[in-house]
């Protein structure tokens, strides 16, 4: 047993979803309890999908844990056909139900439904959600894939854009700013698979010439199985930053033949000049410490090293399968990789590093904002706000000019708080100063100034009942101010000197939230 | 999956059907994350899979990190090997937290589905580990599975377990007041000073603040229940001797005044010194609900099944702010708990206890509501098809019991509707 308080990755069937409810026509039966429905929120809130992902729960009770449960997760099957009427379907097993061993490949294969069926098999107790979506995808593929090439002359290069899931980090983004590179290089894209595939896409899967795999951690294992069925040589360099796009655009066009000449032209990137430019020279040395997944954690020391000049001082993933890689390249940097998905430890080694930046996932965002430290998102696990509106891409050269901008904001903005702490005891920077972006615990906003009303010419020396006020306390922090001028105003407008808890609840009848 | 099972009864004036299939809710140990705010020394440990902790980590937000006191021990395959080893894992877990811990004087150790379906006993842990720690650290257990318990049903299994150790009330006792169920602080303060106005002179709240502080329990207890969901804990108290004061539950003005006056008159309150006491709280939530009722007057609403708050909600909601209702879903319907407010739901009442997800989705979408409260899984799909929801579990982290919250309640059903049409994108 591991004593968990925060995992940076979920089951593997999580990953399953992500594969799921990144493609269409596919539909999803899972063999799990009531309650295994929660996942349905991480794609409708934290994404915003519009819609239900394409996933059937079977939702046992313990009422059912007879030999009932074979036969409920049949009949979810055959409502979620006739329902749904899939291209295709993968079933599986969650955590509990894997326990129960039911065969969900075997009790679907009875039912003779006449699509494909892909059984999972997804280690509840081993592994977790980057190895399910990879397992799900490779499954997908080694079921599905299909199609043959014409012959080369008779048209442009083709390729497979493999790895973009529901649920993943920048993941929309940075499809758009990869297919803009191999549009100007003059390649097509064959499919792009999971995100926005349908089963019979990855039917045309071997017509590509080659496959380029965005996300190593989900897509690899699919793009060996596709070498290896359909020769097909993949292109493995992930392209953040702006050196790694420039590797990525020539290994790109070696392998489909073109040239790379005209995408490198002129400045694609403004990275470079920022960062050359003299209000950067400050950044020089600045002490970074980086934690992800491994894709991002090894792209953003080779940014911070060599492309911002920073120095990296940690390094490390929570992603066991490329801890040798990780581990590698923080030899480069003289010092040792954190392999470790218990973010206590993360947190330990942050403390010794003493960073001045940390680049990493939302807890590491976390961790940071209690030491008071300046930080940036860099890789999933996220939270809503880093699925935003806008344009944001990690990848290609927009992906650089984001990351520069989304990498120093938090210094500049640290750099602010150290000038406010130098200039404390001028007049402007007094310490009640509301702080920038660091919110201090405790810290109450500034009470919202109501005027009072012209009418008395006395005014009114408003005094608070503890017991008032100690109510008012219990009254959340972001909403108090407001509470307490409300009542305030109320009481003035009635002449009452003095607030009382009846006067406290009568305003916030009267003006209601 | 299953047709509708005929109706079961119509004694209370609605229509109560029972339905199978598909359920989009939580699981019981959701409970964990507003009881640990409650209970400031208890600690809430799962036993379960890497799902349970990413299920509790997606519920709590960003609230994992203000000094949690709830955490997953997570069985892997080694403990699925053999049981004793998961006996001595578990003990290992536990030793290393509370040596981590120290502060803490109450530990939960909280079932869930897998630790349920390979049968480690949990209970017989509990007293093992209690006897390591006591006295120091108390140790119980309960299931928060999701085989078991539904969403709320989290609550009542962890309060339940708390039953057996309230001390014994003496025989010679005053009759005492007992407050079930988790509220506010807010809500308590207030609920505390207007039974202390009504004269009630020994009123305690089970779970208290504390995990040292449980209520006395008796024969002369009566008890009153401030939630729905709390049917084993009722069966408990019950086996102590306590009893039930029945009510409608205290949401809206009338729910509170119905539920306060239960208490009184249970106390031989007169009617005069309850009108008085009462008077101020009823004007105010009076003043605070008109400023809502025009929003939801009419309006036509669904209620996916949630919490089992449905039928009380429904009830403020058609009575105090003249909403219809088109169906009220509730995961479970405690026929004797429920029965006050299933008299008060109009006649007819559509009430749907379980849930067959994909054909109840095919009722909401048909009949066009106004409002749908539902789960976060559907909202955003609802919303994209064109109908207005309100998500649900707010009601369960927000304050909304008794009179100065009766305006906070009718606004969490108006917002939504007000946004709507605010927008004009």
């Amino acid at each position: 047993m591991q004593l968990t308080l925060w995992t940076y990755e979920g089951p593997p069937h999580i990953g399953a979803m992500r594969i799921a409810t990144a493609m269409r026509g596919l539909h999803y039966v899972l063999h799990a309890p009531q309650g295994d429905t929660y996942a349905d929120l991480l794609f409708t809130m934290i994404e915003r999908r519009d819609a239900r992902p394409p996933v059937t729960y079977t939702t046992f009770q313990a009422r059912d844990l007879g030999a009932d449960t074979a036969a409920i997760f049949q009949n979810a099957v055959a409502e979620a056909y006739a329902r749904f009427h899939p291209q295709a379907m993968i079933v599986g097993a969650s955590c509990t139900a894997e326990l129960i061993q039911d065969d969900p490949g075997g009790l679907a294969r009875a039912l003779d439904l006449p699509i494909p069926v892909i059984p999972l098999e997804l280690p509840a107790y081993q592994k977790k959600e980057n190895w399910g979506a990879s397992e799900t995808l490779y499954r997908l593929v080694r079921a599905l894939a299909g199609g043959t090439r014409t012959p080369r002359a008779e048209r442009r290069p083709l390729c497979n854009l493999l790895g973009p899931t529901a649920l993943g980090f920048r993941h929309r983004d940075d499809l758009v700013e990869v297919t803009k590179i191999l549009g100007a290089l003059g390649i097509d894209v064959n499919v792009v698979a999971p995100l926005g595939a349908t089963p019979a896409d990855l039917g045309r899967l071997g017509a590509a010439d080659f496959n380029v795999v965005l996300y190593p951690e989900i897509a690899r294992a699919a793009a060996q199985h596709l070498q290896k069925t359909f020769a097909q040589p993949m292109v493995e360099t992930v392209p953040i930053g702006v050196q790694a796009t420039i590797r990525f655009v020539e290994e790109v066009a070696r392998a489909a033949g073109v040239d790379p000449a005209p995408v490198l032209a002129g400045a694609p990137s403004r990275l470079p000049w920022y960062s050359r430019s003299v209000d950067s020279t400050y950044l020089t040395d600045k002490r970074v410490f980086i934690f992800g997944d491994a894709t991002h954690a090894l792209a953003a020391a080779r940014i911070a090293a060599t492309e911002l000049g920073f120095r990296v001082v940690g390094l490390g993933t929570y992603t066991r399968e490329f801890a040798r890689e990780v581990r590698a390249e923080a030899a480069l940097h003289g010092i040792e990789a954190t392999i470790t998905d218990d973010y206590l430890d993360v947190e330990a080694a942050i403390q010794a590093a003493q960073p001045e930046l940390v680049l990493g996932t939302q807890m590491e965002r976390h961790v940071a904002k209690r030491l008071g430290l300046p930080c940036a998102v860099i890789s999933a696990p996220i939270h809503v706000q880093d699925f935003p509106a806008r344009h944001s891409p990690q990848m290609g050269f927009e992906g650089a000019n984001v990351l520069f901008d989304t990498w120093v904001h938090p210094l500049m903005m640290g750099l602010e708080e150290h000038l406010l702490g130098m200039f404390r005891e001028d007049s402007e920077f007094h310490g009640a100063a509301a702080p920038s972006h660091l919110p201090r615990h405790g810290a109450e906003p500034a009470p919202i100034v109501v005027e009072a009303p012209a009418a008395p010419a006395e005014p009114i020396i408003l005094t608070w009942a503890s017991e008032a006020e100690k109510e008012l306390k219990k009254i959340p922090f972001f909403v108090r101010g407001k509470a307490r001028a409300n009542t305030e105003r109320f009481a003035r407008e009635r002449a009452l000197p003095l607030i009382t808890l009846e006067t406290l609840y009568d305003a916030k009848a009267h003006f209601g939230r | 999956m299953n047709a509708h099972a005929p109706a079961l009864s119509l004694e209370t004036g609605c229509d109560i059907r029972q339905e199978r299939g598909q359920r989009a809710v939580f699981c019981g140990l959701t409970g964990i994350v507003w009881l640990h705010r409650k209970i400031q020394d208890a600690f809430f440990l799962v036993v379960g899979s890497r799902t349970c902790a990413h299920l509790i980590q997606s519920a709590a937000g960003v609230m994992i990190f203000a000094e949690p006191r709830f955490a997953t021990a997570i069985i892997d395959e080694r403990d699925l090997a053999g049981l004793a080893d998961a006996n001595e894992e578990l003990d290992r877990v536990v030793r290393r937290l509370i040596e981590r811990r120290p502060d803490i004087r109450l530990l939960f150790l909280v079932g869930s589905c897998p630790s349920e379906v390979i049968k480690l006993d949990l209970s017989r842990a509990a007293q093992r580990l209690s006897r390591t720690f006591h006295p120091d650290v108390r140790v119980l257990s309960y299931s928060g599975s999701g085989i078991e318990t539904t969403f709320t049903q989290g609550e009542d299994a962890c309060l339940a377990a708390l039953v057996p150790d309230m001390p014994r009330a003496a025989e010679t006792a005053v009759p005492s007041l007992l407050v079930v169920g988790a509220l506010a602080d807010v809500v308590e303060d207030q609920f505390a000073r207007l039974f202390a106005e009504l004269g009630l002179t020994d009123v305690r709240f089970l779970p208290a603040r504390r995990a040292g502080d449980l209520p006395d329990l008796g024969a002369n207890t009566r008890y009153l229940l401030a939630q729905p969901f709390l049917a084993d804990t009722a069966r408990a108290l019950e086996a102590r001797g306590a009893t039930r004061i029945a009510a409608p539950f205290p949401l809206g003005s009338e729910g509170t005044t119905s539920w306060l006056r239960a208490a009184a008159e249970a106390f031989g309150v007169t009617d005069e010194r309850f009108a008085r006491v009462t008077a101020p709280g009823r004007a105010r939530a009076a003043t605070a609900l008109a400023l809502y009722r025009d929003r939801l007057d009419g309006k036509r609403v669904f209620f996916f099944p949630d919490s089992q708050l449905e039928p009380a909600l429904a009830r403020f909601l058609s009575r105090e702010m003249g909403a219809e209702l088109i169906e009220v879903g509730t995961p479970y319907l405690h026929r004797q708990h429920h029965a006050p407010e299933l008299d008060l739901l109009p006649a007819g009442t559509k009430v749907v206890e379980g849930q067959d997800l994909d054909a109840q989705m095919d009722r909401c979408r048909a009949a066009r509501p106004d409002l749908t409260i539902c789960g976060l899984g559907l909202a955003n799909p609802l919303e994209a098809e064109g109908l207005a929801t309100k998500w649900s579990i707010e009601l369960l982290f927000t304050p909304i019991q008794g009179y100065d919250q009766a305006g906070d309640l009718a606004e969490l059903f108006a917002r939504p509707l007000k946004r709507r049409a605010r927008l004009e994108v």
